[in-house]
Protein backbone atom coordinates (compact mmCIF):
# COMPACT_ATOMS: atom_id res chain seq x y z
CA UNK A 1 0.00 0.00 0.00
CA UNK A 2 1.43 3.31 -0.94
CA UNK A 3 1.69 5.96 1.53
CA UNK A 4 1.59 8.66 -1.16
CA UNK A 5 0.63 11.77 -0.13
CA UNK A 6 -1.72 14.26 -2.03
CA UNK A 7 0.58 16.37 -4.51
CA UNK A 8 1.17 19.80 -3.14
CA UNK A 9 3.20 23.08 -4.58
CA UNK A 10 5.49 22.57 -1.66
CA UNK A 11 7.62 20.10 0.04
CA UNK A 12 6.63 18.26 3.13
CA UNK A 13 8.10 19.65 6.05
CA UNK A 14 9.58 16.57 6.82
CA UNK A 15 11.32 16.46 3.45
CA UNK A 16 12.20 19.95 3.74
CA UNK A 17 14.11 19.04 7.05
CA UNK A 18 15.52 15.93 5.79
CA UNK A 19 17.00 18.17 2.97
CA UNK A 20 18.75 20.60 5.16
CA UNK A 21 19.82 18.30 7.74
CA UNK A 22 21.85 16.59 5.03
CA UNK A 23 23.36 19.62 3.67
CA UNK A 24 24.67 19.96 7.51
CA UNK A 25 26.02 16.55 7.61
CA UNK A 26 27.76 16.91 4.45
CA UNK A 27 28.85 20.57 5.13
CA UNK A 28 30.34 19.21 8.98
CA UNK A 29 32.06 16.23 7.16
CA UNK A 30 33.82 18.00 4.34
CA UNK A 31 34.99 20.55 6.70
CA UNK A 32 36.68 17.58 8.90
CA UNK A 33 38.41 16.13 6.11
CA UNK A 34 39.57 19.80 4.81
CA UNK A 35 40.96 20.42 8.26
CA UNK A 36 42.55 16.83 8.65
CA UNK A 37 44.18 15.75 6.15
CA UNK A 38 46.16 18.99 6.60
CA UNK A 39 47.13 18.32 9.78
CA UNK A 40 50.66 16.61 9.98
CA UNK A 41 52.24 13.92 11.83
CA UNK A 42 49.98 11.55 14.30
CA UNK A 43 47.63 13.48 16.96
CA UNK A 44 44.74 13.05 19.01
CA UNK A 45 42.84 15.33 17.45
CA UNK A 46 43.99 14.47 14.20
CA UNK A 47 42.80 10.76 15.29
CA UNK A 48 39.92 12.12 16.38
CA UNK A 49 38.61 13.80 13.08
CA UNK A 50 39.49 10.48 10.90
CA UNK A 51 37.10 8.40 12.97
CA UNK A 52 34.20 11.35 13.60
CA UNK A 53 34.90 11.71 9.79
CA UNK A 54 33.75 8.28 9.11
CA UNK A 55 31.67 7.81 11.96
CA UNK A 56 29.63 10.77 9.79
CA UNK A 57 30.04 9.67 6.48
CA UNK A 58 28.38 5.80 7.78
CA UNK A 59 25.64 8.06 9.23
CA UNK A 60 24.96 10.25 5.98
CA UNK A 61 25.07 6.75 3.35
CA UNK A 62 21.77 5.99 5.84
CA UNK A 63 20.45 9.09 6.10
CA UNK A 64 20.77 9.28 2.24
CA UNK A 65 18.92 5.50 1.96
CA UNK A 66 16.40 7.06 4.42
CA UNK A 67 16.06 10.12 1.77
CA UNK A 68 15.53 8.27 -1.22
CA UNK A 69 12.77 6.10 0.80
CA UNK A 70 11.35 9.34 1.91
CA UNK A 71 11.33 10.75 -1.71
CA UNK A 72 9.90 7.34 -3.00
CA UNK A 73 7.06 7.54 -0.38
CA UNK A 74 6.18 11.32 -0.12
CA UNK A 75 7.54 12.44 -4.36
CA UNK A 76 8.53 15.97 -4.68
CA UNK A 77 6.08 18.57 -5.86
CA UNK A 78 5.77 19.01 -9.32
CA UNK A 79 8.04 21.49 -10.91
CA UNK A 80 6.17 24.68 -12.69
CA UNK A 81 4.42 24.18 -16.04
CA UNK A 82 6.35 26.91 -17.83
CA UNK A 83 9.50 24.64 -17.93
CA UNK A 84 11.05 23.62 -21.00
CA UNK A 85 11.20 19.87 -21.06
CA UNK A 86 15.01 19.88 -21.40
CA UNK A 87 14.89 22.02 -18.32
CA UNK A 88 12.92 19.33 -16.43
CA UNK A 89 15.59 16.67 -17.94
CA UNK A 90 18.37 18.58 -16.70
CA UNK A 91 16.90 19.14 -13.15
CA UNK A 92 15.72 15.50 -12.56
CA UNK A 93 19.18 14.58 -13.89
CA UNK A 94 20.47 16.90 -11.68
CA UNK A 95 18.71 15.30 -8.63
CA UNK A 96 19.46 11.62 -9.75
CA UNK A 97 23.41 12.89 -9.82
CA UNK A 98 23.05 14.10 -6.47
CA UNK A 99 21.53 11.38 -4.55
CA UNK A 100 23.84 8.65 -6.47
CA UNK A 101 26.93 11.27 -5.62
CA UNK A 102 25.74 10.58 -1.44
CA UNK A 103 25.36 7.51 -2.07
CA UNK A 104 29.09 6.59 -3.62
CA UNK A 105 31.18 9.16 -1.76
CA UNK A 106 30.65 7.49 1.80
CA UNK A 107 30.97 3.81 -0.20
CA UNK A 108 34.26 5.12 -1.57
CA UNK A 109 35.67 6.03 1.99
CA UNK A 110 34.59 3.30 3.49
CA UNK A 111 36.24 0.99 1.14
CA UNK A 112 39.51 3.67 1.50
CA UNK A 113 39.95 3.21 5.11
CA UNK A 114 39.54 -0.33 4.67
CA UNK A 115 41.96 -1.55 2.27
CA UNK A 116 44.08 1.25 4.57
CA UNK A 117 43.84 -1.58 7.38
CA UNK A 118 41.20 0.02 9.27
CA UNK A 119 37.79 -1.23 9.95
CA UNK A 120 35.47 1.05 10.68
CA UNK A 121 34.20 0.87 14.19
CA UNK A 122 30.65 2.92 14.23
CA UNK A 123 31.00 5.40 17.31
CA UNK A 124 34.00 3.13 18.44
CA UNK A 125 31.63 0.56 19.65
CA UNK A 126 30.04 -1.10 16.32
CA UNK A 127 32.45 -3.40 14.35
CA UNK A 128 31.02 -2.60 10.79
CA UNK A 129 32.24 -5.24 7.95
CA UNK A 130 35.15 -6.00 6.47
CA UNK A 131 35.18 -6.90 2.73
CA UNK A 132 38.57 -5.89 1.66
CA UNK A 133 41.67 -6.77 3.08
CA UNK A 134 44.72 -4.07 3.18
CA UNK A 135 45.86 -2.97 0.04
CA UNK A 136 48.67 -0.15 -0.61
CA UNK A 137 47.10 0.18 -4.02
CA UNK A 138 44.04 0.05 -3.87
CA UNK A 139 44.82 2.35 -0.87
CA UNK A 140 45.52 5.53 -3.53
CA UNK A 141 42.87 4.00 -6.10
CA UNK A 142 40.21 4.48 -3.03
CA UNK A 143 41.59 7.70 -1.86
CA UNK A 144 41.47 9.11 -5.36
CA UNK A 145 37.94 8.15 -6.16
CA UNK A 146 36.74 9.57 -2.41
CA UNK A 147 38.39 12.79 -3.34
CA UNK A 148 37.40 13.08 -6.36
CA UNK A 149 33.76 11.81 -6.03
CA UNK A 150 33.48 14.50 -2.97
CA UNK A 151 34.83 17.75 -5.13
CA UNK A 152 32.22 16.48 -8.07
CA UNK A 153 29.62 16.32 -5.01
CA UNK A 154 30.36 19.61 -4.24
CA UNK A 155 30.58 20.85 -7.45
CA UNK A 156 26.71 19.12 -8.32
CA UNK A 157 25.59 21.23 -5.09
CA UNK A 158 27.19 24.18 -6.43
CA UNK A 159 24.98 24.15 -9.84
CA UNK A 160 22.25 23.12 -7.66
CA UNK A 161 22.37 25.93 -5.74
CA UNK A 162 23.07 28.56 -8.52
CA UNK A 163 19.65 26.84 -10.59
CA UNK A 164 17.66 27.37 -7.31
CA UNK A 165 18.60 31.29 -7.43
CA UNK A 166 18.10 31.27 -11.10
CA UNK A 167 14.46 30.16 -9.87
CA UNK A 168 14.14 32.57 -7.49
CA UNK A 169 16.11 36.01 -8.88
CA UNK A 170 15.38 35.34 -12.32
CA UNK A 171 12.06 33.01 -13.11
CA UNK A 172 10.50 34.05 -9.92
CA UNK A 173 8.38 30.86 -9.96
CA UNK A 174 8.31 29.69 -6.29
CA UNK A 175 10.82 26.75 -6.78
CA UNK A 176 13.78 28.18 -4.38
CA UNK A 177 10.89 28.74 -1.88
CA UNK A 178 9.85 25.46 -1.89
CA UNK A 179 12.85 24.20 -0.24
CA UNK A 180 13.16 27.50 1.83
CA UNK A 181 9.73 28.67 2.80
CA UNK A 182 10.42 31.64 4.81
CA UNK A 183 12.28 33.19 1.67
CA UNK A 184 9.58 36.11 0.26
CA UNK A 185 9.63 35.92 -3.60
CA UNK A 186 10.66 39.23 -5.41
CA UNK A 187 8.36 40.43 -7.74
CA UNK B 1 60.84 -37.34 15.11
CA UNK B 2 63.06 -38.81 17.61
CA UNK B 3 66.02 -38.87 15.04
CA UNK B 4 65.81 -35.40 14.14
CA UNK B 5 65.77 -34.53 17.64
CA UNK B 6 69.15 -36.24 18.16
CA UNK B 7 70.42 -34.01 14.97
CA UNK B 8 69.08 -31.14 16.10
CA UNK B 9 70.43 -31.52 19.44
CA UNK B 10 73.77 -32.76 18.04
CA UNK B 11 74.05 -29.58 15.90
CA UNK B 12 73.03 -27.33 18.74
CA UNK B 13 75.93 -29.10 20.86
CA UNK B 14 78.46 -28.41 18.12
CA UNK B 15 77.73 -24.68 17.89
CA UNK B 16 76.75 -23.36 21.13
CA UNK B 17 79.30 -24.45 23.91
CA UNK B 18 78.43 -22.39 26.14
CA UNK B 19 74.69 -22.98 26.57
CA UNK B 20 74.65 -26.39 24.94
CA UNK B 21 70.74 -26.44 24.10
CA UNK B 22 70.05 -23.21 23.51
CA UNK B 23 68.88 -22.14 19.79
CA UNK B 24 69.20 -19.06 18.10
CA UNK B 25 65.51 -18.35 17.17
CA UNK B 26 64.79 -17.69 13.89
CA UNK B 27 64.47 -14.25 13.06
CA UNK B 28 62.73 -14.66 9.60
CA UNK B 29 59.61 -17.49 10.99
CA UNK B 30 59.47 -16.08 14.21
CA UNK B 31 56.67 -13.41 15.02
CA UNK B 32 55.77 -11.08 17.49
CA UNK B 33 52.89 -8.44 16.74
CA UNK B 34 50.98 -6.42 19.02
CA UNK B 35 47.26 -4.96 19.03
CA UNK B 36 45.57 -2.28 20.24
CA UNK B 37 42.65 -0.28 19.79
CA UNK B 38 42.19 3.23 18.54
CA UNK B 39 38.78 4.43 18.69
CA UNK B 40 37.81 0.91 19.24
CA UNK B 41 39.30 0.21 15.54
CA UNK B 42 41.93 -2.66 15.68
CA UNK B 43 45.38 -1.40 15.10
CA UNK B 44 47.85 -4.23 14.67
CA UNK B 45 51.96 -3.82 14.64
CA UNK B 46 54.65 -6.20 14.02
CA UNK B 47 57.84 -6.35 15.60
CA UNK B 48 60.57 -6.78 12.72
CA UNK B 49 63.66 -7.21 14.70
CA UNK B 50 63.44 -10.03 17.25
CA UNK B 51 66.41 -11.88 18.90
CA UNK B 52 66.95 -14.30 21.74
CA UNK B 53 67.40 -17.96 22.04
CA UNK B 54 65.18 -20.94 23.09
CA UNK B 55 65.71 -23.97 24.96
CA UNK B 56 63.24 -26.85 24.78
CA UNK B 57 63.44 -30.33 25.15
CA UNK B 58 59.71 -32.08 25.37
CA UNK B 59 61.60 -34.44 28.06
CA UNK B 60 62.40 -32.15 30.07
CA UNK B 61 59.89 -29.39 29.45
CA UNK B 62 59.88 -27.84 32.77
CA UNK B 63 63.54 -26.75 32.05
CA UNK B 64 62.12 -24.75 28.93
CA UNK B 65 63.85 -21.36 28.80
CA UNK B 66 63.73 -18.18 26.44
CA UNK B 67 64.74 -15.17 26.32
CA UNK B 68 63.66 -12.75 23.69
CA UNK B 69 65.17 -9.32 22.88
CA UNK B 70 63.04 -7.07 20.75
CA UNK B 71 64.15 -4.11 18.68
CA UNK B 72 61.14 -1.07 19.84
CA UNK B 73 62.32 1.29 16.58
CA UNK B 74 61.39 -2.25 14.29
CA UNK B 75 58.11 -1.88 15.44
CA UNK B 76 56.18 -1.25 11.99
CA UNK B 77 52.60 -0.44 11.80
CA UNK B 78 52.50 -0.38 7.99
CA UNK B 79 52.18 3.16 7.85
CA UNK B 80 55.78 5.35 7.88
CA UNK B 81 54.11 8.28 10.09
CA UNK B 82 53.17 6.03 12.55
CA UNK B 83 55.98 3.81 12.83
CA UNK B 84 58.04 7.64 12.96
CA UNK B 85 55.45 8.21 15.76
CA UNK B 86 55.64 5.72 18.02
CA UNK B 87 59.10 5.63 18.12
CA UNK B 88 58.88 9.04 20.08
CA UNK B 89 58.96 9.49 23.50
CA UNK B 90 55.74 9.47 24.34
CA UNK B 91 55.66 6.14 22.83
CA UNK B 92 58.20 3.49 23.28
CA UNK B 93 60.52 6.43 23.51
CA UNK B 94 62.93 4.31 21.09
CA UNK B 95 66.30 6.57 21.98
CA UNK B 96 66.91 5.68 25.36
CA UNK B 97 65.06 2.81 25.52
CA UNK B 98 65.81 1.03 22.23
CA UNK B 99 65.44 -2.79 23.72
CA UNK B 100 62.37 -4.47 25.13
CA UNK B 101 63.14 -8.15 26.42
CA UNK B 102 60.94 -10.94 27.79
CA UNK B 103 62.74 -13.94 29.72
CA UNK B 104 60.07 -17.06 30.11
CA UNK B 105 60.78 -18.05 33.88
CA UNK B 106 59.40 -21.22 34.55
CA UNK B 107 56.72 -23.10 32.32
CA UNK B 108 53.93 -26.00 34.09
CA UNK B 109 52.76 -28.78 31.95
CA UNK B 110 49.18 -28.48 31.63
CA UNK B 111 48.96 -31.57 28.48
CA UNK B 112 50.82 -32.57 25.73
CA UNK B 113 51.47 -29.29 24.15
CA UNK B 114 49.95 -26.62 26.30
CA UNK B 115 51.85 -25.15 28.81
CA UNK B 116 51.06 -22.59 31.80
CA UNK B 117 54.31 -19.88 31.46
CA UNK B 118 55.48 -17.35 33.75
CA UNK B 119 58.18 -14.47 32.52
CA UNK B 120 58.82 -10.85 32.88
CA UNK B 121 58.27 -8.82 30.06
CA UNK B 122 60.78 -5.17 30.00
CA UNK B 123 59.70 -2.10 28.28
CA UNK B 124 60.78 1.59 28.58
CA UNK B 125 62.78 0.48 31.64
CA UNK B 126 59.84 -0.99 33.63
CA UNK B 127 58.83 -4.91 34.26
CA UNK B 128 55.77 -6.91 34.61
CA UNK B 129 55.14 -10.46 35.42
CA UNK B 130 53.30 -12.23 33.27
CA UNK B 131 51.54 -15.55 33.31
CA UNK B 132 50.27 -16.59 30.46
CA UNK B 133 49.46 -20.01 28.33
CA UNK B 134 51.93 -20.94 26.06
CA UNK B 135 51.49 -24.27 23.41
CA UNK B 136 54.78 -25.10 22.72
CA UNK B 137 55.69 -27.98 20.13
CA UNK B 138 58.79 -29.08 18.36
CA UNK B 139 58.31 -29.04 14.42
CA UNK B 140 60.74 -30.60 12.15
CA UNK B 141 63.49 -30.28 14.91
CA UNK B 142 62.69 -26.89 15.81
CA UNK B 143 60.67 -25.72 19.10
CA UNK B 144 57.43 -23.57 18.39
CA UNK B 145 56.49 -21.53 21.16
CA UNK B 146 53.29 -20.03 20.42
CA UNK B 147 50.28 -17.47 22.36
CA UNK B 148 49.44 -14.82 22.92
CA UNK B 149 49.23 -12.44 26.39
CA UNK B 150 47.66 -9.35 27.28
CA UNK B 151 49.24 -6.51 28.74
CA UNK B 152 48.38 -2.57 29.99
CA UNK B 153 50.65 -0.05 27.60
CA UNK B 154 49.39 2.25 30.66
CA UNK B 155 52.05 0.14 33.18
CA UNK B 156 55.29 0.31 30.96
CA UNK B 157 54.39 3.99 30.35
CA UNK B 158 53.88 3.71 26.07
CA UNK B 159 51.28 6.59 25.30
CA UNK B 160 52.28 9.50 27.48
CA UNK B 161 50.57 12.85 28.04
CA UNK B 162 47.59 13.46 26.23
CA UNK B 163 48.03 9.42 24.74
CA UNK B 164 47.23 8.57 28.18
CA UNK B 165 43.38 8.81 27.29
CA UNK B 166 42.36 5.30 27.18
CA UNK B 167 39.17 6.21 25.30
CA UNK B 168 41.11 7.00 22.64
CA UNK B 169 43.89 4.25 22.54
CA UNK B 170 43.09 1.69 25.04
CA UNK B 171 45.05 0.54 27.80
CA UNK B 172 44.81 -3.36 26.50
CA UNK B 173 47.01 -4.08 24.35
CA UNK B 174 47.45 -7.93 22.92
CA UNK B 175 50.55 -9.48 22.18
CA UNK B 176 50.90 -12.41 19.59
CA UNK B 177 53.51 -14.42 19.73
CA UNK B 178 55.37 -17.23 17.69
CA UNK B 179 59.09 -18.07 18.32
CA UNK B 180 60.75 -20.81 16.38
CA UNK B 181 64.42 -21.79 16.88
CA UNK B 182 66.37 -22.15 14.13
CA UNK B 183 68.69 -24.52 13.34
CA UNK B 184 72.14 -22.98 11.62
CA UNK B 185 72.49 -24.61 8.08
CA UNK B 186 75.13 -27.02 7.40
CA UNK B 187 76.91 -24.31 5.35
CA UNK B 188 77.40 -22.12 8.29
CA UNK B 189 79.14 -25.13 10.38
CA UNK B 190 83.11 -23.66 10.80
Amino acid sequence: MKMTLEPSKTYHPISILLHWLMVFGLACATVMALIMVDMPGITPTKLRLFNYHKWLGVALWCFVIVRCVWRFLVPPPPLPAHMKRWEVSVAWLMHALLYVLMFAVPVAGYCYSLVAGYPVVWFGVWELPVFMAPDPELKAVFKLIHKTLGQAMWCLVGLHVLAGLKHWLVQKDGVMQRMLPFLKQKH
Amino acid sequence: MLVGRRIVAGLVVSFCCSAPQAQPIDGGASKVSATFRQLGVPVQGVFKNIKGDVEFDPKRAAQAKASLEIDVSGFDLGDKEYNAEVAKKDWFDAKNHPKASFVLTSVIPVNATQYKATGSLSIKGKTANLQFPVDIKMDAGKSVFEGKVAVNRLFFNIGEGEWKDTALVADEVLIQFRVVGAIAPAGAKK
